[in-house]
């Protein structure tokens, strides 16, 4: 591992550097392919560029990188304009359209590349390695060409970032606000299609895509901004060139494309899992505490209903009683009433019977307060039947926040009867907010 | 005869492919039977270390579970994870392909699969792979029968369900209202899907199974707004391809599966711009001939 990490190998150098610089800036670009929803449109060009690079060799009978380059570009773009062309012209639908396209491109460039390995010619060899993708095999000049295109990439998405960004989020408004939409496009599909051409080197046709999509759908599971986004994403495609390139070289059997896009998958992962907010995660625990909440707050209510029918708040319950006032689930309402307990809500008495503190009081007078007061709302403004208005202030009454409490008393005048005539219970003065 | 296996061999997968690539052209999944058909690979390969003879059952067995599986994952990053459906299925498909690609390299000395065979099959090389009886009677090359019965239980699919199928394409609310399962016919789909990919892989490879399962679809799809009359033209396009294909290979001298691929192309082109309802060029031809402005077309 030190051996790797210490760089002093110049193959190293060179291969960690050309992983590296394909795996940035397929990541940058590929932030505005994701977000333009054009994941699968970048797959279909990868599969495109083969074609390209046989022809550009048939006709100039060279390797060269810059050459191979032009060719890719040129079916690319092709490729490009064909699926437009499919999906606006005829009635086939947008992935009906990228599907034949990527399938037919890529049987040409297949035909291609076997004929011209038929064709015995001594040069050809190598040729295959944008099929497969040989990150191990970049010499010098891939390495200079990759550079340079890299660095360009980046230039422009500096140059043009607001505009790009404007026409990802939402292209009417970039067109009401005067933006040169097609053309900003044209310039859009035009890096993502060089970004390919030379990330495909690396990794291969196929899990080109990957290079593309995955750290920008990655990231974008950690932030709603796109600055942070695109910075993310090229850190996501460092790390993964950087350790792909490491794996291969401690293993040389271990090919170095599948090994980043492995790599890169497991980030998405982790991201899609563990990411705060809009991880999966953080979402199942956001459920669960909303799901706990309502819970508690419909036992305290419960309470407070059986406190009123008798006129005292402070006796002691049997839970068979609350059963039988609202039928709670025997296992929640155990969890609950434990829980309830804990937050200083709730004393337990001899065996199931229990009895609501100050406190509890307190808390349980807050939600049929807010009950009552939406109930009220609904009746008095919104001129809802008295008897319609129950079960969506059983939803409401967990999420009414203090200010929007404060803003209910102002508008309906510190009221004292609900619809149904309760009375809405306000705090006692002793405990009364300043 | 070399020649006729190679032909029937295309023949039979462009038959099994294209019968449910018309399905799939419908409900806009074309893009889903194309991660399918990456995604089999690490089954693929494990299936060839567990069973190191060939065996066809546990091979179908596994290859319906990743197709299942599959589809799960995609949906599960949707509907669960909420992300956009494009990057779903580009996500999904790329990371089973690189562990497969992975298995491949692990296991190099132990499984018969390279990775250009992955791609793009040797069609070529079915003539060579015979099935002898124990009597040692030859009964001609084994992938011909294993497609033929693969072939054989799509049409079973597509006969016997030909009402469920139809119905979930077209109005998967009516279907739901009367009491057919979409889930059900969903994944069945799927499942036949998986199952042809990974049964023509080996002879034609992924790339072709694509094409097969998209182009000659998509290519009937432009000249008829009939099923039962699209799913019959797949089938002759499937065979015409085949045809096609084989001496454009001869004539280049290159690979078969990449030749069909390019005819497949040529037919879509050729529906694209003479189809006689859908056409570009005939549409346009009409429109001087009525010297009308036909509306309506435009829109699609």
């Amino acid at each position: 591992m030190s051996d790797f990490f210490t760089f002093s190998d110049p193959n190293v150098r060179m291969v960690t550097l050309g992983t590296v610089l394909l795996g940035v800036s397929a990541a940058i670009v590929g932030t505005f392919t994701f977000l333009r929803k054009r994941a699968l449109v970048g797959d279909a060009i990868a599969h495109a560029i083969l074609p390209g690079v046989c022809l550009a060799f048939i006709v100039t009978g060279d390797k060269h990188p810059l050459y191979l380059l032009v060719g890719a570009v040129a079916t690319g773009w092709l490729s490009l304009l064909s699926m437009d062309y499919l999906s606006s012209r005829t009635k086939l639908s947008t992935d009906t359209a990228i599907g034949a396209v990527l399938s037919v491109f890529f049987g040409a460039g297949i035909l291609l590349l076997t004929t011209i390995q038929h064709s015995g010619s001594a040069n050809q060899a190598g040729l295959d390695k944008f099929l497969f993708g040989k990150a191990a095999s970049m010499g010098r000049q891939d390495i200079l060409v990759f550079g340079i295109v890299a660095v360009l990439l980046l230039i422009l998405v500096l140059s043009f970032f607001r505009a790009f960004k404007v026409v990802s989020f939402d292209p009417a408004y970039a067109r009401s606000i005067g933006l040169p939409v097609r053309q900003l496009e044209f310039l859009l599909s035009t890096i993502t299609v060089l970004a390919v051409a030379t990330g495909i080197q690396a990794v291969g046709v196929v899990l080109m895509a990957a290079l593309l999509i995955t750290p920008a759908a990655a990231a974008r599971f950690w932030t709603d901004r796109i600055q942070v986004m695109l910075l993310l994403a090229a850190a996501f495609g460092l790390l993964s060139g950087l350790f792909g390139s490491w794996i291969s070289y401690s293993a040389p059997a271990m090919p170095t494309g599948p090994w980043i896009v492995v790599l890169l998958s497991l980030i998405a992962i982790v991201s899609v899992v563990m990411a705060p907010k809009r991880g999966i995660w953080a979402r199942i625990r956001l459920q669960k505490s909303n799901a706990r909440k309502m819970l508690l707050e419909n036992i305290l209510k419960t309470f407070y209903s059986l406190g009123e029918s008798r006129q005292q708040f402070d006796m002691e319950v049997n839970v068979t009683e609350l059963v039988t006032k609202r039928p709670f689930d025997s296992k929640s309402l155990r969890r609950g009433l434990h829980q309830l307990q804990r937050k200083g809500c709730l004393i337990k008495k001899s065996g199931n019977t229990y009895q609501l503190t100050t406190a509890g009081i307190a808390e349980s007078r807050r939600v049929v307060r807010l009950h009552r007061l939406w109930e009220l709302y609904l009746t008095e403004r919104m001129n809802y039947a008295a008897d319609h208005v129950h079960n969506t202030a059983e939803a409401i009454e967990h999420v009414i926040t203090p200010e929007l409490e404060a803003a209910l008393l102002r508008e309906l005048g510190h009221p004292i009867l609900d619809p149904h005539d309760s009375v809405i219970p306000y705090q006692a003065t002793q405990n009364k907010k300043s | 005869m070399n020649a006729f296996w190679i032909i029937l061999t295309g023949a039979l997968v462009a038959t099994s492919c294209g019968l449910l690539g018309v399905f799939l052209v419908l409900r806009k999944m074309a893009m889903i039977g194309d991660a399918i058909s990456h995604a089999v690979l690490p089954g693929i390969v494990i299936a060839y270390l567990l069973a190191e003879s060939r065996a066809v059952l546990p091979m179908l067995i596994g290859a319906a579970g990743i197709g299942v599986l599959t589809t799960f994952i995609i949906e599960f990053l949707y509907q669960k994870a909420r992300l956009q459906v494009d990057a779903s299925i580009g996500i999904t498909f790329t990371w089973l392909f690189a562990i497969g690609i992975i298995l491949i390299s692990v296991f190099a000395g132990q499984v018969d699969l390279d990775q250009d065979c992955v791609l793009y099959g040797e069609i070529a090389y079915v003539p060579l792979d015979l099935w002898i009886t124990e009597e040692g009677q030859i009964m001609g090359p084994r992938p011909v029968w294993v497609l033929s019965g693969v072939l054989l239980l799509v049409l079973l699919l597509v006969t016997v369900g030909y009402r469920g199928l139809k119905i979930t394409t077209f109005n998967p609310e009516y279907a739901a209202a009367i009491g057919v399962s979409t889930v059900f016919w969903h994944y069945l789909l799927m499942s036949a899907v998986s199952i042809t990919t990974v049964v023509s892989f080996e002879s034609v490879g992924a790339i072709l199974v694509v094409a097969f399962l998209i182009v000659p679809p998509a290519t009937a799809y432009l000249l008829t707004e009939r099923l039962n009359v699209m799913l019959a033209l797949t089938v002759v396009l499937g065979i015409l391809t085949s045809v096609g294909g084989y001496f454009l290979a001869v004539w280049l001298d290159g690979s078969v599966a990449g030749a069909m691929a390019v005819i497949s192309g040529c037919l879509l082109f050729l529906a694209v711009l003479f189809s006689p309802t859908a056409g570009v060029l005939t549409r346009r031809w009409r429109e001087q001939a009525l010297d009308l402005p036909v509306q309506g077309y435009n829109d699609r």
